[in-house]
């Protein structure tokens, strides 16, 4: 008879030899670990693969440099210039970052703050439920819907009252960095509400009585008390829409008009990372197009790895410098 | 005095309009999503019929046709994908829940988090370089390994965090009954997590019976039946993306409908899942 204790130590339970217990918990170790480390295996894989696959961009250091600040894609000619591609993924993100996290924001505060539970309840259902509708769907509202009304309605006011702008300059093509942007921010703006509400439900209770006996109004405690308290959890929310916004794929490609440029306008036509990968790679010219594509994925993967590990970094950072 | 006064006064005004600012926000949100689902029902369903669900499509210039094939190859996808990801994903599970304090735990952890973070379109770039290569050709198969990747570390976070919430105290009590690890597993815990663990696999499976990007380059499409799963296969999100940014009127309004499909069995799966777990909870806290 051997003696399974509670703990959790680490160690599987063979010492005892040949017991059947021991033998089948034995396996069930082995399983589980199997299964971890294939899951481990494949975060290696994939970076491998892309790696070995995008081999002929990245010979030499020069090289990498070379296309990473590229201003040119012509896969004819073989140049291969990762910097609209980049540009685009940024700013689109950037800008779906600016619409979506004080409305996300905005909208936790309420949910967690203002309305009484039952019904906060059901409009979080709600708004997760956004998060579960697909992206192509996104981007077919976004091409048939968003689409037109920017271009008959959205851009040309814009351009009439903010047109002495560089932002707002140029003919208004309905499709481009802004569409992009705003179809980014309502996909992304799930993903801010609900970690947003999550951090603000976390702040114990004790510090809003506090901040209201001492006479702050509601909005003060808020402002003052909560809100700088659930930064953390805000913050991580933020970098995690951020990752989303950043690998959006099918969505962004409908809308952005597929262009690689560089220009100040947000009205312009634009290109990111993944709709290059999604429009090009089933119709490459040749091997080196491929291994660009391979690489500009590269590029994706490690933006979106930094982003996650800031995500986990940053706000730990900011609570151990809140103590 | 009075000036104290309509100070606190102003500051009253200001809260409350601070507070009505964040409802708007919150309305906001909530306005999209029944604006989405509106829209796509109202467009969608006008153009639903029962010869849409069950024929091929036909040919460009020819109007009618359906998505049956989609619908089907869809659903193989799926299947095949939570077929490979969710044993695997669950045995994860447990080891993170049963061995929590390992050097592997945390390490799998991380991956784990890492593996949700790799942009989907990432895994069908890498799903092509090691299987559509080799193969060289597109199939149901490499889409459905596509999906499976993306699958596994949600499940798998989902699946630990349920087996994690469940109290020390039922591991405890049937250890000091003299049970084994796997019995334990087998007789307390899992039964215990059971509708946590189903949940973990719908949702998961609902969130990839929507992703379009990693199925270009894998399962690629099919205007006809895919026999056997070494074919390229049609799928309903490839099917949305091709008819939307078609110049065809006709095929925008099978988008719109394929669209419908998608997302009310998406939409269902989800609502389903959840009215399961509260049920569950629910009949727990009845004493």
């Amino acid at each position: 008879m051997q003696i399974v204790t509670a703990t959790q130590t680490g160690k599987p339970a063979v010492r005892s030899g040949l017991s059947a217990h021991a033998l089948a918990d034995a396996t069930l170790y082995g399983l589980t670990a199997a299964a971890g480390v294939l899951t481990i295996g494949l975060v290696v894989a994939i970076a491998v693969t892309l790696w070995r696959d995008s081999a002929g961009l990245h010979r030499t250091l020069s090289q990498v440099w070379q296309f990473l600040r590229g201003t040119e894609w012509d896969p004819v000619a073989e140049h291969f210039g990762a910097l609209p591609f980049l540009y685009g993924s940024l700013l689109t993100s950037a800008l779906a970052l600016v619409l979506a996290a004080p409305a996300g924001v905005g909208a936790a505060i309420f949910l967690a703050e203002v309305v009484p539970g039952r019904l906060s309840q059901l409009l979080t259902t709600l708004t997760e439920l956004l998060a579960a509708v697909p992206s192509v769907i996104y981007g077919l509202i976004g091409l048939l819907v968003l689409v037109p009304w920017m271009r008959q309605t959205a851009q040309p006011a814009l351009s009439r009252w903010l047109g002495f702008l560089p932002l707002f300059a140029g003919p208004p093509y309905g499709v481009g960095f802004l569409t992009a942007g705003i179809l980014l921010a309502v996909m992304i703006l799930p993903f801010q509400i609900s970690a947003s509400r999550d951090a603000l439900m976390a702040v114990p209770r004790t510090l809003r009585e506090a901040a209201l006996a001492l006479g702050a109004t509601p909005w003060e405690t808020i402002a003052r008390v909560v809100l700088p308290e659930a930064r953390p959890g805000i913050l991580a929310g933020t970098l995690l829409a951020l990752g989303r916004a950043l690998g959006e794929t099918m969505a962004v490609t409908m809308v952005i008009g597929n262009a690689p440029t560089l220009s100040l306008s947000l009205f312009s036509p634009g290109y990111t990372i993944p709709a290059a990968i999604a429009n090009e790679f089933t119709e490459a010219t040749g091997p080196l197009h491929l291994q660009a594509l391979e690489a500009l994925g590269l590029v994706l993967l490690v933006m979106a790895l930094i982003t996650h590990l800031l995500g986990q970094w940053l706000p730990r950072r900011l609570r151990r410098v809140a103590r | 005095m009075s000036s104290s006064r309509l100070a606190v006064h102003g500051r009253r005004l200001f809260s409350g309009a601070m507070l009505a600012l964040t409802g708007l926000c919150a309305f906001t949100a909530v306005t999209l999503l029944m604006g989405i689902l509106g829209y796509l029902l109202v467009h969608g369903i006008a153009a639903l019929n029962w010869a849409f669900l069950t024929r091929l499509p036909v040919p460009v210039g020819e109007t009618g046709g359906g998505i049956a094939n989609a619908v089907v190859g869809s659903a193989r996808l799926v299947v095949l994908a939570v077929g490979l990801a969710a044993p695997p994903a669950l045995l994860a599970a447990v080891y993170l829940s049963e061995w929590r304090d390992t050097r592997l735990a945390s390490v799998l952890r991380a991956a784990t988090s890492m593996l949700n973070s790799v942009p989907s379109i990432v895994v069908g770039l890498f799903v092509y370089g090691t299987i559509v290569v080799r193969q060289r050709h597109f199939s149901t198969f490499a889409g459905g390994v596509a999906l499976a990747i993306l699958l596994l570390p949600m499940t798998l976070q989902a699946a630990a965090a349920a087996l994690e919430a469940l109290p020390g105290s039922l591991r405890e009590a049937a250890f000091a009954l003299g049970a084994s690890r796997l019995q334990t597993l087998s007789g307390i815990l899992l039964p215990a997590a059971g509708p946590a663990l189903l949940s973990a696999v719908l949702v998961a499976a609902a969130r990839i019976a929507g992703e379009t990007a990693p199925l270009l380059f894998t399962a690629f499409n099919n205007s006809y039946w895919s026999p056997g799963w070494n074919q390229p296969t049609a799928s309903l999100p490839v099917t949305i993306y091709t008819y939307a940014i078609s110049p065809y009127d006709d095929w925008h309004r099978q988008a719109w409908a394929a669209a419908a499909i998608l997302l009310l069995a998406v939409v269902a799966t989800s609502l389903i899942t959840r009215g399961l777990l509260h049920a569950r909870w629910r009949s727990h806290e009845r004493p």
